[in-house]
Protein backbone atom coordinates (compact mmCIF):
# COMPACT_ATOMS: atom_id res chain seq x y z
CA UNK A 1 0.00 0.00 0.00
CA UNK A 2 1.25 3.36 -1.06
CA UNK A 3 -0.13 5.30 1.89
CA UNK A 4 1.43 2.91 4.38
CA UNK A 5 4.79 3.12 2.64
CA UNK A 6 4.75 6.91 2.52
CA UNK A 7 3.71 7.03 6.17
CA UNK A 8 6.61 4.76 7.09
CA UNK A 9 9.06 6.90 5.21
CA UNK A 10 7.82 10.10 6.80
CA UNK A 11 7.99 8.51 10.24
CA UNK A 12 11.52 7.24 9.59
CA UNK A 13 12.66 10.68 8.46
CA UNK A 14 10.93 12.18 11.48
CA UNK A 15 12.72 9.82 13.87
CA UNK A 16 16.11 10.57 12.33
CA UNK A 17 15.38 14.29 12.57
CA UNK A 18 14.26 13.81 16.18
CA UNK A 19 17.67 12.36 16.98
CA UNK A 20 19.14 15.36 15.19
CA UNK A 21 17.03 17.73 17.30
CA UNK A 22 18.40 16.08 20.41
CA UNK A 23 21.96 16.38 19.25
CA UNK A 24 21.30 20.04 18.70
CA UNK A 25 19.45 20.44 22.00
CA UNK A 26 22.13 18.73 24.06
CA UNK A 27 25.30 19.89 22.34
CA UNK A 28 24.56 23.09 20.49
CA UNK A 29 21.92 24.84 22.58
CA UNK A 30 23.00 26.75 25.68
CA UNK A 31 22.19 25.33 29.11
CA UNK A 32 19.49 27.31 30.89
CA UNK A 33 20.96 29.35 33.74
CA UNK A 34 18.54 28.46 36.55
CA UNK A 35 17.25 25.04 35.59
CA UNK A 36 20.42 23.50 34.24
CA UNK A 37 20.26 20.36 32.09
CA UNK A 38 16.71 19.57 33.28
CA UNK A 39 15.43 22.23 30.91
CA UNK A 40 16.47 20.09 27.92
CA UNK A 41 13.30 18.06 28.27
CA UNK A 42 11.45 21.19 27.19
CA UNK A 43 12.25 20.37 23.55
CA UNK A 44 10.23 17.15 23.73
CA UNK A 45 7.61 18.22 26.20
CA UNK A 46 6.30 21.40 24.61
CA UNK A 47 6.09 20.13 21.01
CA UNK A 48 4.30 16.95 22.09
CA UNK A 49 1.85 19.02 24.13
CA UNK A 50 1.11 21.32 21.20
CA UNK A 51 0.76 18.41 18.80
CA UNK A 52 -1.61 16.48 21.07
CA UNK A 53 -3.75 19.61 21.47
CA UNK A 54 -3.77 19.96 17.71
CA UNK A 55 -4.71 16.28 17.38
CA UNK A 56 -7.77 16.81 19.60
CA UNK A 57 -8.77 19.84 17.56
CA UNK A 58 -8.51 17.79 14.38
CA UNK A 59 -10.55 14.96 15.91
CA UNK A 60 -13.31 17.48 16.62
CA UNK A 61 -13.02 18.97 13.16
CA UNK A 62 -13.11 15.52 11.56
CA UNK A 63 -16.26 14.85 13.61
CA UNK A 64 -17.95 17.97 12.28
CA UNK A 65 -16.98 17.15 8.69
CA UNK A 66 -18.09 13.55 9.08
CA UNK A 67 -21.54 14.52 10.32
CA UNK A 68 -21.91 17.05 7.52
CA UNK A 69 -20.53 15.04 4.61
CA UNK A 70 -20.99 11.44 5.85
CA UNK A 71 -17.62 10.61 4.33
CA UNK A 72 -15.96 7.54 5.82
CA UNK A 73 -12.52 9.07 5.38
CA UNK A 74 -13.10 11.65 8.09
CA UNK A 75 -14.00 8.92 10.54
CA UNK A 76 -10.82 7.02 9.77
CA UNK A 77 -8.83 10.20 10.12
CA UNK A 78 -10.49 10.99 13.46
CA UNK A 79 -9.64 7.56 14.78
CA UNK A 80 -6.03 7.82 13.61
CA UNK A 81 -5.66 11.32 14.98
CA UNK A 82 -7.08 10.29 18.36
CA UNK A 83 -4.74 7.34 18.71
CA UNK A 84 -1.68 9.33 17.72
CA UNK A 85 -2.83 12.18 19.96
CA UNK A 86 -3.06 9.74 22.87
CA UNK A 87 0.52 8.67 22.26
CA UNK A 88 1.72 12.27 22.17
CA UNK A 89 -0.21 13.17 25.30
CA UNK A 90 1.42 10.23 27.08
CA UNK A 91 4.80 11.65 26.07
CA UNK A 92 3.72 15.03 27.41
CA UNK A 93 2.34 13.62 30.65
CA UNK A 94 5.46 11.57 31.36
CA UNK A 95 8.06 14.18 30.43
CA UNK A 96 6.20 16.84 32.43
CA UNK A 97 6.58 15.27 35.88
CA UNK A 98 10.18 14.24 35.15
CA UNK A 99 10.93 17.90 34.61
CA UNK A 100 8.69 19.11 37.41
CA UNK A 101 10.28 16.99 40.15
CA UNK A 102 13.70 18.72 40.13
CA UNK A 103 12.35 22.15 39.19
CA UNK A 104 9.09 22.50 41.13
CA UNK A 105 9.98 19.90 43.75
CA UNK A 106 6.81 17.94 43.03
CA UNK A 107 5.71 15.47 40.39
CA UNK A 108 2.26 16.89 40.02
CA UNK A 109 0.40 20.05 40.86
CA UNK A 110 -3.09 21.19 39.94
CA UNK A 111 -1.82 23.98 37.81
CA UNK A 112 -4.07 25.15 34.97
CA UNK A 113 -2.01 23.67 32.19
CA UNK A 114 -1.46 20.36 33.93
CA UNK A 115 -5.15 19.95 34.61
CA UNK A 116 -5.98 20.84 31.04
CA UNK A 117 -3.59 18.28 29.63
CA UNK A 118 -4.86 15.58 31.96
CA UNK A 119 -8.36 16.31 30.72
CA UNK A 120 -7.11 16.08 27.17
CA UNK A 121 -5.63 12.67 27.87
CA UNK A 122 -8.87 11.46 29.47
CA UNK A 123 -10.88 12.76 26.53
CA UNK A 124 -8.69 10.79 24.15
CA UNK A 125 -9.10 7.68 26.28
CA UNK A 126 -12.87 8.12 26.44
CA UNK A 127 -12.98 8.54 22.67
CA UNK A 128 -11.00 5.36 22.10
CA UNK A 129 -13.01 3.44 24.71
CA UNK A 130 -16.25 4.49 23.02
CA UNK A 131 -14.92 3.30 19.67
CA UNK A 132 -13.97 0.00 21.25
CA UNK A 133 -17.40 -0.47 22.79
CA UNK A 134 -19.46 0.04 19.63
CA UNK A 135 -19.40 -2.82 17.15
CA UNK A 136 -21.49 -1.42 14.28
CA UNK A 137 -19.17 0.68 12.05
CA UNK A 138 -21.79 3.24 11.03
CA UNK A 139 -22.91 3.78 14.60
CA UNK A 140 -19.33 3.94 15.79
CA UNK A 141 -18.46 6.65 13.30
CA UNK A 142 -21.41 8.82 14.31
CA UNK A 143 -20.92 8.30 18.04
CA UNK A 144 -17.27 9.14 17.94
CA UNK A 145 -17.94 12.20 15.79
CA UNK A 146 -20.41 13.44 18.41
CA UNK A 147 -17.95 12.82 21.23
CA UNK A 148 -15.11 14.47 19.31
CA UNK A 149 -17.18 17.61 18.73
CA UNK A 150 -18.18 17.75 22.40
CA UNK A 151 -14.52 17.38 23.36
CA UNK A 152 -13.56 20.22 21.10
CA UNK A 153 -16.18 22.48 22.70
CA UNK A 154 -15.20 21.38 26.20
CA UNK A 155 -11.52 22.30 25.92
CA UNK A 156 -11.98 26.10 26.12
CA UNK A 157 -14.29 25.61 29.12
CA UNK A 158 -11.74 23.54 30.98
CA UNK A 159 -9.10 26.08 30.17
CA UNK A 160 -11.29 28.89 31.40
CA UNK A 161 -12.28 27.09 34.58
CA UNK A 162 -8.85 26.00 35.75
CA UNK A 163 -7.43 29.34 34.79
CA UNK A 164 -9.98 31.25 36.84
CA UNK A 165 -9.69 28.73 39.64
CA UNK A 166 -6.03 29.46 40.05
CA UNK A 167 -6.16 33.19 39.60
CA UNK A 168 -8.86 33.61 42.19
CA UNK A 169 -7.17 31.33 44.67
CA UNK A 170 -3.45 32.08 44.63
CA UNK A 171 -1.28 29.06 45.29
CA UNK A 172 2.47 28.77 45.72
CA UNK A 173 3.53 30.18 42.38
CA UNK A 174 4.47 27.48 39.90
CA UNK A 175 4.46 29.05 36.51
CA UNK A 176 6.00 27.78 33.35
CA UNK A 177 8.75 29.80 31.69
CA UNK A 178 7.06 31.70 28.92
CA UNK A 179 8.11 31.05 25.38
CA UNK A 180 8.58 34.55 23.92
CA UNK A 181 11.41 35.39 26.33
CA UNK A 182 13.43 32.47 25.03
CA UNK A 183 16.92 33.22 23.70
CA UNK A 184 17.28 32.84 19.94
CA UNK A 185 19.18 29.55 19.90
CA UNK A 186 16.70 27.85 22.22
CA UNK A 187 13.81 29.19 20.19
CA UNK A 188 15.28 27.77 16.99
CA UNK A 189 15.75 24.35 18.63
CA UNK A 190 12.19 24.46 19.90
CA UNK A 191 10.74 25.41 16.53
CA UNK A 192 12.74 22.74 14.73
CA UNK A 193 11.61 20.19 17.30
CA UNK A 194 8.03 21.33 16.84
CA UNK A 195 8.24 20.80 13.08
CA UNK A 196 9.73 17.35 13.62
CA UNK A 197 6.86 16.46 15.93
CA UNK A 198 4.33 17.61 13.36
CA UNK A 199 6.12 15.45 10.81
CA UNK A 200 5.96 12.48 13.16
CA UNK A 201 2.26 13.14 13.72
CA UNK A 202 1.66 13.14 9.97
CA UNK A 203 3.67 9.94 9.54
CA UNK A 204 1.91 8.14 12.37
CA UNK A 205 -1.55 9.25 11.25
CA UNK A 206 -0.89 8.10 7.68
CA UNK A 207 0.18 4.69 8.90
CA UNK A 208 -2.76 4.39 11.25
CA UNK A 209 -5.14 5.49 8.51
CA UNK A 210 -3.70 2.88 6.16
CA UNK A 211 -4.11 0.32 8.90
CA UNK A 212 -7.85 1.01 9.20
CA UNK A 213 -8.15 0.69 5.43
CA UNK A 214 -6.43 -2.69 5.56
CA UNK A 215 -8.65 -3.75 8.41
CA UNK A 216 -11.78 -2.81 6.51
CA UNK A 217 -10.55 -4.72 3.47
CA UNK A 218 -9.81 -7.75 5.61
CA UNK A 219 -13.27 -7.55 7.15
CA UNK A 220 -14.95 -7.46 3.74
CA UNK A 221 -12.80 -10.20 2.22
CA UNK B 1 -41.97 20.30 19.05
CA UNK B 2 -42.49 21.30 22.66
CA UNK B 3 -45.77 19.46 22.76
CA UNK B 4 -44.10 16.24 21.54
CA UNK B 5 -41.24 16.71 23.96
CA UNK B 6 -43.71 17.15 26.76
CA UNK B 7 -45.60 13.98 25.79
CA UNK B 8 -42.35 12.02 25.76
CA UNK B 9 -41.25 13.38 29.10
CA UNK B 10 -44.66 12.60 30.54
CA UNK B 11 -44.46 9.06 29.25
CA UNK B 12 -41.07 8.54 30.90
CA UNK B 13 -42.18 10.10 34.15
CA UNK B 14 -45.39 8.09 34.14
CA UNK B 15 -43.42 4.86 33.73
CA UNK B 16 -41.24 6.04 36.57
CA UNK B 17 -44.12 7.04 38.76
CA UNK B 18 -45.98 3.77 38.26
CA UNK B 19 -43.03 1.55 39.05
CA UNK B 20 -41.08 3.84 41.39
CA UNK B 21 -38.13 1.42 41.46
CA UNK B 22 -35.53 3.69 39.85
CA UNK B 23 -36.43 6.82 41.76
CA UNK B 24 -36.57 4.96 45.07
CA UNK B 25 -33.23 3.28 44.48
CA UNK B 26 -31.71 6.61 43.50
CA UNK B 27 -32.99 8.24 46.68
CA UNK B 28 -31.81 5.37 48.86
CA UNK B 29 -28.47 5.47 47.07
CA UNK B 30 -28.17 9.18 47.83
CA UNK B 31 -28.85 8.59 51.51
CA UNK B 32 -26.24 5.82 51.58
CA UNK B 33 -23.60 7.98 49.90
CA UNK B 34 -24.25 10.70 52.47
CA UNK B 35 -23.80 8.12 55.23
CA UNK B 36 -20.55 6.90 53.71
CA UNK B 37 -19.30 10.47 53.80
CA UNK B 38 -20.18 10.72 57.44
CA UNK B 39 -17.96 7.76 58.27
CA UNK B 40 -15.27 8.83 55.85
CA UNK B 41 -14.34 12.00 57.73
CA UNK B 42 -12.90 12.86 61.10
CA UNK B 43 -15.34 15.38 62.65
CA UNK B 44 -12.75 16.56 65.17
CA UNK B 45 -10.22 17.41 62.48
CA UNK B 46 -12.30 18.92 59.69
CA UNK B 47 -15.35 21.06 60.31
CA UNK B 48 -18.45 19.84 58.50
CA UNK B 49 -18.91 23.16 56.77
CA UNK B 50 -15.48 22.89 55.13
CA UNK B 51 -16.31 19.52 53.66
CA UNK B 52 -19.95 20.26 52.97
CA UNK B 53 -19.65 21.54 49.37
CA UNK B 54 -17.65 18.50 48.30
CA UNK B 55 -20.03 16.10 50.05
CA UNK B 56 -23.05 17.71 48.45
CA UNK B 57 -21.61 17.68 44.94
CA UNK B 58 -20.03 14.25 44.96
CA UNK B 59 -23.37 12.85 46.14
CA UNK B 60 -25.30 14.69 43.44
CA UNK B 61 -22.79 13.58 40.81
CA UNK B 62 -23.28 9.93 41.65
CA UNK B 63 -27.03 10.27 41.85
CA UNK B 64 -27.19 12.01 38.47
CA UNK B 65 -25.03 9.33 36.90
CA UNK B 66 -27.41 6.68 38.16
CA UNK B 67 -30.39 8.52 36.76
CA UNK B 68 -28.78 9.10 33.37
CA UNK B 69 -27.83 5.48 32.91
CA UNK B 70 -31.49 4.67 33.24
CA UNK B 71 -32.76 7.14 30.64
CA UNK B 72 -32.18 5.14 27.47
CA UNK B 73 -31.91 1.74 29.09
CA UNK B 74 -35.64 2.07 29.46
CA UNK B 75 -36.08 2.24 25.69
CA UNK B 76 -34.02 -0.86 24.96
CA UNK B 77 -36.62 -3.28 26.24
CA UNK B 78 -38.85 -4.63 23.46
CA UNK B 79 -37.16 -2.29 20.94
CA UNK B 80 -39.06 0.63 22.37
CA UNK B 81 -36.50 2.99 20.91
CA UNK B 82 -37.28 1.83 17.37
CA UNK B 83 -40.93 2.54 18.03
CA UNK B 84 -40.03 5.96 19.30
CA UNK B 85 -37.96 6.69 16.20
CA UNK B 86 -40.77 5.52 13.92
CA UNK B 87 -43.22 7.85 15.60
CA UNK B 88 -43.85 11.08 13.67
CA UNK B 89 -41.88 13.27 16.06
CA UNK B 90 -38.60 15.00 15.33
CA UNK B 91 -35.38 13.64 16.79
CA UNK B 92 -34.86 16.92 18.58
CA UNK B 93 -38.13 16.62 20.46
CA UNK B 94 -37.06 13.15 21.59
CA UNK B 95 -33.96 14.75 23.02
CA UNK B 96 -35.94 17.51 24.69
CA UNK B 97 -38.37 15.00 26.14
CA UNK B 98 -35.58 12.87 27.55
CA UNK B 99 -33.85 15.97 28.88
CA UNK B 100 -36.97 17.14 30.68
CA UNK B 101 -37.66 13.69 32.14
CA UNK B 102 -34.06 13.38 33.32
CA UNK B 103 -34.12 16.84 34.83
CA UNK B 104 -37.29 16.08 36.75
CA UNK B 105 -35.82 12.78 37.92
CA UNK B 106 -32.52 14.27 39.07
CA UNK B 107 -34.27 17.27 40.62
CA UNK B 108 -36.47 14.94 42.66
CA UNK B 109 -33.44 13.08 43.96
CA UNK B 110 -31.73 16.36 44.76
CA UNK B 111 -34.82 17.72 46.48
CA UNK B 112 -34.73 14.74 48.82
CA UNK B 113 -30.95 14.77 49.15
CA UNK B 114 -30.54 18.43 50.04
CA UNK B 115 -32.58 18.49 53.28
CA UNK B 116 -31.01 15.20 54.36
CA UNK B 117 -27.59 16.63 53.69
CA UNK B 118 -28.43 19.68 55.82
CA UNK B 119 -29.77 17.41 58.53
CA UNK B 120 -26.90 14.91 58.60
CA UNK B 121 -24.08 17.41 58.47
CA UNK B 122 -25.76 20.18 60.39
CA UNK B 123 -25.23 22.73 57.63
CA UNK B 124 -27.55 25.74 57.84
CA UNK B 125 -28.91 26.09 54.32
CA UNK B 126 -32.11 28.02 54.92
CA UNK B 127 -30.60 31.49 54.81
CA UNK B 128 -28.90 30.76 51.45
CA UNK B 129 -31.62 28.54 50.06
CA UNK B 130 -32.49 30.73 47.07
CA UNK B 131 -28.96 31.12 45.67
CA UNK B 132 -28.13 27.51 46.56
CA UNK B 133 -31.09 26.23 44.56
CA UNK B 134 -29.97 28.44 41.67
CA UNK B 135 -26.48 26.93 41.78
CA UNK B 136 -27.85 23.39 41.93
CA UNK B 137 -30.31 24.04 39.10
CA UNK B 138 -27.71 25.57 36.80
CA UNK B 139 -25.14 22.84 37.41
CA UNK B 140 -27.73 20.10 37.02
CA UNK B 141 -28.99 21.44 33.70
CA UNK B 142 -25.42 21.51 32.40
CA UNK B 143 -24.47 17.97 33.16
CA UNK B 144 -27.85 16.42 32.51
CA UNK B 145 -27.80 18.02 29.05
CA UNK B 146 -24.50 16.38 28.17
CA UNK B 147 -25.42 13.22 30.06
CA UNK B 148 -28.67 12.73 28.15
CA UNK B 149 -26.78 12.97 24.87
CA UNK B 150 -24.10 10.53 26.02
CA UNK B 151 -26.50 8.04 27.56
CA UNK B 152 -28.26 7.80 24.19
CA UNK B 153 -24.93 6.64 22.80
CA UNK B 154 -23.69 4.43 25.62
CA UNK B 155 -27.02 2.66 26.17
CA UNK B 156 -26.47 0.63 23.04
CA UNK B 157 -22.87 -0.29 23.75
CA UNK B 158 -21.28 -2.96 25.84
CA UNK B 159 -20.49 -1.93 29.44
CA UNK B 160 -23.00 0.93 29.23
CA UNK B 161 -23.06 1.49 33.00
CA UNK B 162 -19.30 1.90 33.09
CA UNK B 163 -18.81 3.76 29.86
CA UNK B 164 -21.21 6.58 30.66
CA UNK B 165 -19.32 7.81 33.75
CA UNK B 166 -16.00 7.49 31.93
CA UNK B 167 -17.24 9.67 29.08
CA UNK B 168 -19.33 12.01 31.15
CA UNK B 169 -17.10 12.83 34.12
CA UNK B 170 -14.62 14.96 32.14
CA UNK B 171 -17.62 16.99 31.01
CA UNK B 172 -19.08 17.21 34.50
CA UNK B 173 -15.94 18.43 36.18
CA UNK B 174 -15.90 22.04 34.93
CA UNK B 175 -19.48 22.73 36.09
CA UNK B 176 -18.73 20.83 39.29
CA UNK B 177 -15.70 23.00 40.01
CA UNK B 178 -17.79 26.15 39.62
CA UNK B 179 -20.70 24.73 41.60
CA UNK B 180 -18.43 23.67 44.47
CA UNK B 181 -16.79 27.10 44.56
CA UNK B 182 -20.14 28.88 44.50
CA UNK B 183 -21.54 26.57 47.19
CA UNK B 184 -18.48 27.08 49.36
CA UNK B 185 -18.84 30.86 49.06
CA UNK B 186 -22.51 30.59 50.05
CA UNK B 187 -21.92 28.29 53.03
CA UNK B 188 -19.10 30.48 54.29
CA UNK B 189 -21.54 33.38 54.41
CA UNK B 190 -19.72 35.39 51.76
CA UNK B 191 -21.58 38.13 49.92
CA UNK B 192 -23.63 36.91 47.00
CA UNK B 193 -21.48 38.82 44.53
CA UNK B 194 -18.66 36.33 45.10
CA UNK B 195 -20.79 33.54 43.68
CA UNK B 196 -22.27 35.38 40.71
CA UNK B 197 -19.14 34.92 38.59
CA UNK B 198 -19.40 31.15 38.96
CA UNK B 199 -23.13 31.28 38.28
CA UNK B 200 -22.47 33.14 35.05
CA UNK B 201 -19.95 30.50 33.98
CA UNK B 202 -22.45 27.77 34.79
CA UNK B 203 -25.09 29.53 32.73
CA UNK B 204 -22.69 29.86 29.79
CA UNK B 205 -21.86 26.16 30.01
CA UNK B 206 -25.58 25.32 30.12
CA UNK B 207 -26.43 27.39 27.07
CA UNK B 208 -23.53 26.06 25.00
CA UNK B 209 -24.01 22.42 25.86
CA UNK B 210 -27.81 22.31 25.73
CA UNK B 211 -27.62 23.77 22.25
CA UNK B 212 -24.78 21.50 21.18
CA UNK B 213 -26.50 18.37 22.48
CA UNK B 214 -29.74 19.48 20.83
CA UNK B 215 -27.96 19.78 17.48
CA UNK B 216 -25.92 16.60 17.84
CA UNK B 217 -28.59 14.30 19.23
CA UNK B 218 -30.14 13.34 15.86
CA UNK B 219 -26.75 11.92 14.86
CA UNK B 220 -26.78 9.49 17.78
CA UNK B 221 -30.03 7.73 16.87
CA UNK B 222 -30.40 5.51 13.87
CA UNK B 223 -31.86 6.86 10.67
Amino acid sequence: MKLLQTGRWITAVGLVLLAGVYVRALAFTPVERFQGPAQKIYYVHVPSAVVSMMAMGLVGLAGILFLLLKDQRFDRFGEASAEVGTAFSVVMLTTGPIWAKPIWGTWWTWDARLTLTLFLFLLFLGYLLLRGAVTDPGLRARYSAVLGICGLVLLPFIHLSVYLFRTLHPQPIVLKPSAPSLPGEMLVTLLVSFLVFVLLYVGFVMQRYALSLLREEAAHA
Amino acid sequence: MWRHAWYLARKDLLVEFRSRTAILSAVVFTVLVLMVFNFGRDPTAVAAVDLAPSILWVTFTFAAMLALNRAFQLELENQALDGLLLAPVSRSSIYLGKLIANLVFVATVEAVGLPLFALFFNVPILHVLGPLVAVIALATVGFVAVGTLFSAMTARTRFAELLLPVLLLPFMIPPLIWAVLATAALFAGRPLSEATGWLRLLAAFDIVFVMLAFVLFPATVNE
